[in-house]
């Protein structure tokens, strides 16, 4: 059991590095999608839903498979790590651009509406007034995405990221099986969200108070 | 190009067979999972606390853990304690836990969302408890939670192709493997991309429509 437990904790870092780094892709990434998907351009606006509809559309193991079998071994070269980095850091872009859009749609049109009657440019509205406030609001559904990522972040051991899944078949596999490594592996992961849920409760609650709805 | 379009033509046989085992395994993981999901909602509310805890616990470690770890443990870890099922059957009952656990929270949202106040008239009338959730509680939190259920579906339908990873031919396996044959993976693994696009994307378009139908007593 123990020794299961140790084997198993080494596959941690992995899992952590492919969900924030992957979270962190998404995070910037989303925002030239979700300002294409509310610019004035017809044609922006349907190049960003095509993409997004694409990216979320194909399951996140698809793309993996894609970018480490397909791309990852003739164009470029790409480790498993990599690939999944990549992979589930397009996937989240796409499902971050979808929440911040839904962020810009809480923030009261006032706000903006203010900010032009005040002379202020565009960019300096959207960087000053309304992001600030679109980013309060979209920390608690952001947050219920990164929890589903970090589950989501199992599918880079099916390309062969040693974290915790991998981790637990392999030693399931060598030691004779048994659910013991699985059943500890489901407590890691539901272990490895309860602080993010903590933090972003913490957070919400701090900047819950400034926005206008 | 011709050719390019030729093979990807000779490969949709294949992965269109792929695509209906994906489907058959949605199919079950939803007809074994919601009646669960159904009786979780239930008893996670229940006045019973043994039954409150248990089902709880159970609702958080299915939605806790990764499909993926999910069904792994139905596949390789159930056989050493003396359970073995075939690679579908183990599919179909990892999904289902997965199904249930997710969909009994989109049900007790539901269910909650009925006023408190018709469970006190069905009371006032004399009505049983059993009846009052069968006649008055369930009927209407069903109908509430009906868009979200439907938009896990068509999520659930992009898990199906985790059961890659316990040997079922579902789309993605049957891609993988055309890949490993021939390896032109980029190819054979896009058309596999092209074929979830294809289902999930209308679906998905349905599902929104049937939401905003449905909620547009909420806007006006």
């Amino acid at each position: 059991m123990t020794e299961t437990l140790q084997t198993l904790l080494t596959g941690v870092p992995w899992t952590i590095a492919v969900t924030s780094l992957a979270f962190a892709i998404g995070a910037v990434l989303g925002i030239p999608l979700v300002l294409m998907r509310r610019s004035k351009s017809f044609l922006l606006r349907l190049l960003s839903r095509t993409v997004i509809d694409v990216l979320r559309g194909i399951p996140p193991i698809v793309w993996l498979f894609i970018l480490f079998f397909g791309i990852g071994t003739s164009a470029v070269e790409l480790n498993p790590f990599e690939a999944s980095v990549i992979g589930l850091g397009l996937v989240s872009a796409a499902y971050l651009a979808e929440i911040y859009r839904s962020g810009f749609l809480a923030v009261h049109f006032g706000q903006a509406e203010a900010a032009t009657a005040l002379g202020m440019s565009k960019p300096d509205a959207l960087a000053l007034i309304l992001a600030p406030q679109v980013m309060r609001v979209a920390i608690p559904p952001a947050t219920t995405y990164l929890i589903s990522l970090l589950k989501d972040s199992a599918v880079a051991s099916t390309i062969g990221v040693s974290d915790i899944s991998f981790r637990a078949f392999q030693h399931a596999q060598s030691s004779g099986g048994g659910l013991t490594p699985f059943m500890l592996a489901a407590v890691l992961y539901i272990l490895l969200s309860i602080p993010v849920v903590w933090l972003s409760r913490s957070v919400d609650a701090r900047l819950r108070k400034r926005v206008s709805r | 190009m011709m050719e390019t379009l030729t093979t990807w033509w000779g490969w949709v046989p294949q992965l269109a067979a792929g695509l209906w085992v994906s489907t058959q395994l949605l199919f079950w993981c939803l007809l074994f999972g919601l009646p669960a999901g159904l009786v979780l909602a239930l008893t996670s509310s229940s006045a019973m606390r043994a039954v409150r805890w248990s089902s709880i616990v159970l609702v958080e470690i299915g939605r806790g853990a990764p499909a993926l770890v999910v069904l792994q443990m139905v596949y390789f870890g159930l056989p050493t304690v003396g359970l073995t099922f075939a690679p579908f059957l183990s599919g179909a009952i990892a999904l289902s836990l997965t199904t249930a656990a997710y969909t009994s929270e989109i049900l007790r949202a539901g269910l909650q969302s009925v006023p408190y106040g018709e469970v006190e008239a069905a009371m006032a009338l004399g009505m049983r408890r059993r009846d009052t959730l069968r006649y008055v509680v369930i009927p209407q939190g069903i109908m509430v939670a009906i868009p979200a259920l439907l938009g896990f579906a068509v999520l659930m339908f992009q898990v199906t192709s985790l059961a890659f990873t316990i040997a079922i031919p579902e789309l993605l396996s049957r891609a993988y493997r055309i890949g490993a044959s021939n390896f032109r993976y980029l190819d054979v693994l896009t058309a596999a991309g092209v074929f979830y696009l294809a289902v999930i994307l209308p679906f998905g378009w349905l599902v929104s429509h049937i939401e905003q139908r449905m909620s547009r007593h909420l806007t006006k």
